[in-house]
């Protein structure tokens, strides 16, 4: 919620009374739910998704690639599909691959061409590429353009202390850092001061009061799903303790960050595959704990952009062979990176997108993977299929879909 | 004119202390500036006598390394597996070691850091050193927590940033680029003609330092900047943590950088490089956006603007003349800027304990709650450093935790921390918490 605007003003804003006064009304009912995952650092693509059999690969990464499926040594990519492999620190998630559930879309991203993390960062986040001027985010323009008469003050949260650039606009929005401590408490506070502050910020204590109702308090997760003992894992748990409490979720977003992998990225081991493990371990659990709900949520992850195709410190020869690799062990800014889709309704156990190669030639500017699927083809298919979206056009205003992915 | 007052100290400080007002009115609003702009000139004998408690704040790094050890140091000592640092009975036996020994875990240095900000910006009459040493730190993030950063942002705030904060950005430009907490926190220490460039540093320099990121530069200008800077680096970054330049690992070879030629050779390419990016229009543009947007309003004027970064042209980049042209233009001073500007988390705390007349030792737990509003000191992960908008600091989550600061520091339950209380509880709970009060 965005409490500059409405509390500070004191506008009347919407109505969430109505609701509170009947709490109930999500009770029991099927409701599409999307949650999305910001990879925040730019994430290496190709080292997530291993196009290992891209004659290329090999070559152009050389310590810092992940071994092919087929290699001895237990650190190996794992095969999806004869060309990509998952990093081995994404384990976790093959089996849910195997189930049908999980699709990956690579060479993905923003088509803008910056190589700054905080311009990509809030071009992905606002939804509009190139265009700096648009003040709320994509998720936010989501909530408004689909009001519903039933919507609670819980219909779009982030876990956290500040709400995300992609939350951000006219909306209510709920950010907090835990569930169990969201409300006025100890100290000396009494219910006369917490009505006075209630006076003051109507949305925030509307909000307060409902989870209250909700009390979803010692949260256990179901079939003993192990959510990683991070902010992002416990931000995932947090999220589907409020799922389960049924108070009318429908967006969510969470961060996950340490992809800025300038040195010492690592292979199958090391800085970015703890990262992975991390990432990947905390969807897994998630998928276990939410169970049956997740034939209604879509988890999609995205991140600014990838890293450059080659280690940093190595330069090219005509014949796309990387020399004088070693560099610090890491990747500068590239372009194209992948995404993963997962859920209830995603036709899964794919790869999807046109792979565009790694040849020098093929490469955008030379040194990055080339983009082949706009990030808002991904996320404006799941906002109409899934979310039953009525305009998406107000979601990604200037936007020209390409071809639809059919992920759904 | 009180309220004049009041927004001069919102702004160039962290608000009123009772009778601050009536000081000022006494010595004259421009007599007080002048002032605030000479720092060195102010007696701060009461915020000095309170920074004794922190030593580590005049080590050197070697100091520091030897007397704040990281735990794996001792994994070996202890034959401790990689991986049960943490876990409950070697954790007891390590930090016993600590103990008989006179050692301090690492993250001290961090507490001890967050404290005397928050001790200095509460009791120090330096007020505008203050938010200048917050402004200029952020400008040029660095994070504490990234391995050696951990013993090297000590000596970065104390002596790349806080000298320089009204001086010329030149020289903020070239202590933080010489400071090894940056070398290492942006991996230019890794950057080398050998092994190969490293652009982390090269790129952030221009998009957040200097030229703003559509100041003007290309990609090949960035790989340029990262060849002029290689050899710049750190002589044992947990050991020594000093500034080295390495000829060996410097590319000499001709750069050009924004239609410059480069080819003075050595430390003098990178010194070069921040000479033309500290002269150039984007720069005088971008920092004088942020200046204005910091002191004036989230919507910088862009008249103001103009007229301050024709000041940092004329005046060589000079800080102090940039803000005095800031506080003294019709923009500052206009209805419309009074309380416009949301305060950040640190500066409602801070704030908060100045107007009750309070005393603090800033205390982790004071820290700890600034960081739930939703500003970890010095734990700012990118190099944007905290965003300096309202819409980023104000979702119902904080919100909830800024209210329950105000209910806890009316009730003086901050350790280490008290203030006065000559109203009922309720009330001043209600006033440090009300919408009026987040702003400045």
């Amino acid at each position: 919620m965005v409490v500059t605007r409405r509390d500070f003003l004191k506008s009347s804003g919407l109505a969430l009374a109505a609701f509170v006064a009947a709490p109930n009304v999500w009770a029991g009912k099927e409701h599409p739910i999307i949650i999305a995952i910001f990879q925040r650092g730019a994430a290496d693509g190709l080292s997530m998704v291993v196009p290992f059999a891209d004659k290329h690969y090999y070559s152009v990464r050389q310590q810092i690639a992940i071994p092919e499926p087929l290699s001895s040594g237990a650190e190996r990519a794992i095969d999806l599909d004869g060309f990509f492999g998952l990093h081995p620190a994404l384990d976790s998630l093959k089996p849910i691959y195997d189930q049908g559930h999980l699709a990956i879309v690579h060479a993905a991203g923003s088509p803008d061409n910056t190589r700054s993390q905080f311009d990509a960062q809030d071009y992905m986040e606002s939804g509009t590429p190139g265009n700096k001027g648009v003040a709320d985010g994509w998720l936010n323009r989501y909530i408004q353009a689909d009001l519903e008469s039933d919507s609670t003050p819980f219909r779009a949260i982030a876990i956290g202390a500040n709400t995300p650039r992609s939350l951000m606009g006219t909306a209510p929005a709920v950010a907090m850092n835990r569930i169990a401590d969201f409300g006025v408490h100890g100290g000396g506070a009494t219910p006369e001061m917490e009505n006075a502050f209630a006076e003051m910020y109507r949305d925030t204590f509307e909000a307060v009061k409902l989870l209250r109702r909700a009390n979803p308090q010692q949260y256990e997760p179901a079939r003993g799903a192990n959510y990683p003992n991070s902010p992002y894992g416990q931000a995932l748990l947090q999220i589907a303790q409020l799922v389960k409490a049924d108070i009318g979720l429908e967006v969510a977003f969470v961060d996950v960050g340490g992809w800025d992998t300038h040195a010492n990225q690592g292979s199958s081991r090391g800085q970015l595959a703890n990262h992975l493990k991390e990432f990947g371990d905390g969807l897994a659990a998630m998928y276990r704990d939410l169970d049956d709900c997740m034939r209604n949520i879509v988890i999609v992850t995205m991140t600014e952009f990838g890293r450059a195709v080659r280690q940093n410190g190595s330069s090219m020869t005509e014949f796309g062979r990387a020399v004088r690799q070693n560099g610090s062990g890491g990747t500068d800014h590239g372009h194209a990176s992948c995404m993963f889709v997962c859920g209830g309704p995603v036709k899964g156990g794919k790869v999807y997108g046109r792979w565009p190669g790694l040849a020098p030639e093929q490469l955008f500017e030379g040194r990055d993977l080339a983009l082949t699927t706009d990030f808002r083809d991904v996320l404006a298919e799941l906002l109409v299929k899934h979310m039953d979206a009525k305009d998406v056009s107000k979601v990604f205003p200037q936007f020209r879909p390409g071809g639809a992915l059919k992920l759904l | 004119m009180q309220d004049a007052i009041t927004h001069l100290l919102n702004r160039i400080g962290y608000g009123r202390r009772p009778g601050d007002i009536e000081r000022v009115q006494e010595a004259g609003i421009q007599k007080y500036l002048d002032q605030q702009l000479h720092p060195e000139r102010i007696h701060d004998a009461v915020a000095e006598a309170r920074l004794a408690s922190f030593p580590s704040l005049t080590m050197r790094t070697p100091q520091l390394v030897e007397r704040y050890p990281a735990v794996q140091k001792f994994a070996r000592q202890f034959r401790i597996p990689q991986g049960d640092e943490n876990k409950r009975d070697v954790r007891r036996q390590v930090l016993a070691y600590y103990e008989e020994n006179g050692l301090n875990l690492p993250q001290k240095l961090l507490q001890e850091l967050e404290s005397q900000k928050i001790v200095r910006a509460v009791h120090s009459e330096r007020q505008l050193q203050e938010v200048m040493t917050d402004f200029w730190f952020n400008h040029f993030n660095v994070f504490w927590s990234k391995n050696a950063d951990r013993w090297l942002t000590t000596a970065y705030e104390m002596n790349a940033i806080r000298p320089n904060v009204l001086g010329k950005l030149t020289d903020l430009l070239m202590a933080t680029a010489k400071s090894p907490a940056m070398l290492f926190y942006l991996d230019n220490f890794l950057s080398s003609s050998l092994k190969g460039i490293n652009e982390n540093y090269a790129r952030e320099l221009m998009e957040l330092h200097t030229l703003g990121v559509d100041g003007g530069y290309t990609q090949k200008d960035v790989q340029e900047v990262a060849r002029a800077f290689t050899g710049w680096s750190i002589d044992g970054p947990q050991r020594n943590g000093e500034f080295m330049f390495r000829p060996r690992i410097h590319d000499d070879g001709e750069k050009i950088v924004l239609g410059h030629r480069i080819n003075a050779g050595g430390i003098k390419d990178g010194e070069m490089v921040l000479e033309i990016l500290a002269r150039h229009p984007s720069t005088a543009h971008f920092i004088s956006t942020k200046l204005v947007r910091r002191f004036v309003s989230d919507n910088p004027p862009e008249a103001l603007v103009k007229r301050v970064a024709d000041v940092f042209r004329k005046t060589d980049g000079d800080i102090r003349e940039m803000m005095r042209t800031i506080v003294t233009s019709p923009e500052f001073n206009s209805a419309e800027a009074q309380g416009a500007k949301t305060k950040t988390p640190f500066e409602f705390a801070v704030s908060s304990i100045r107007v009750l007349d309070g005393s603090t030792d800033g205390s982790r737990q004071l820290a700890q709650a600034i960081a739930r509003m939703g500003q970890p000191l010095y734990q700012c992960q990118p190099p944007t450093g905290f965003p300096d908008r309202a819409d980023h600091w104000m979702s119902n989550g904080a919100v909830v935790e800024r209210l329950n600061f105000a209910v806890a520091l009316s009730a003086n339950r901050i350790p280490g921390t008290t203030v006065r209380i000559d109203d009922s509880m309720k009330s001043i709970a209600l006033k440090l918490g009300s919408p009026e009060f987040q702003k400045r």
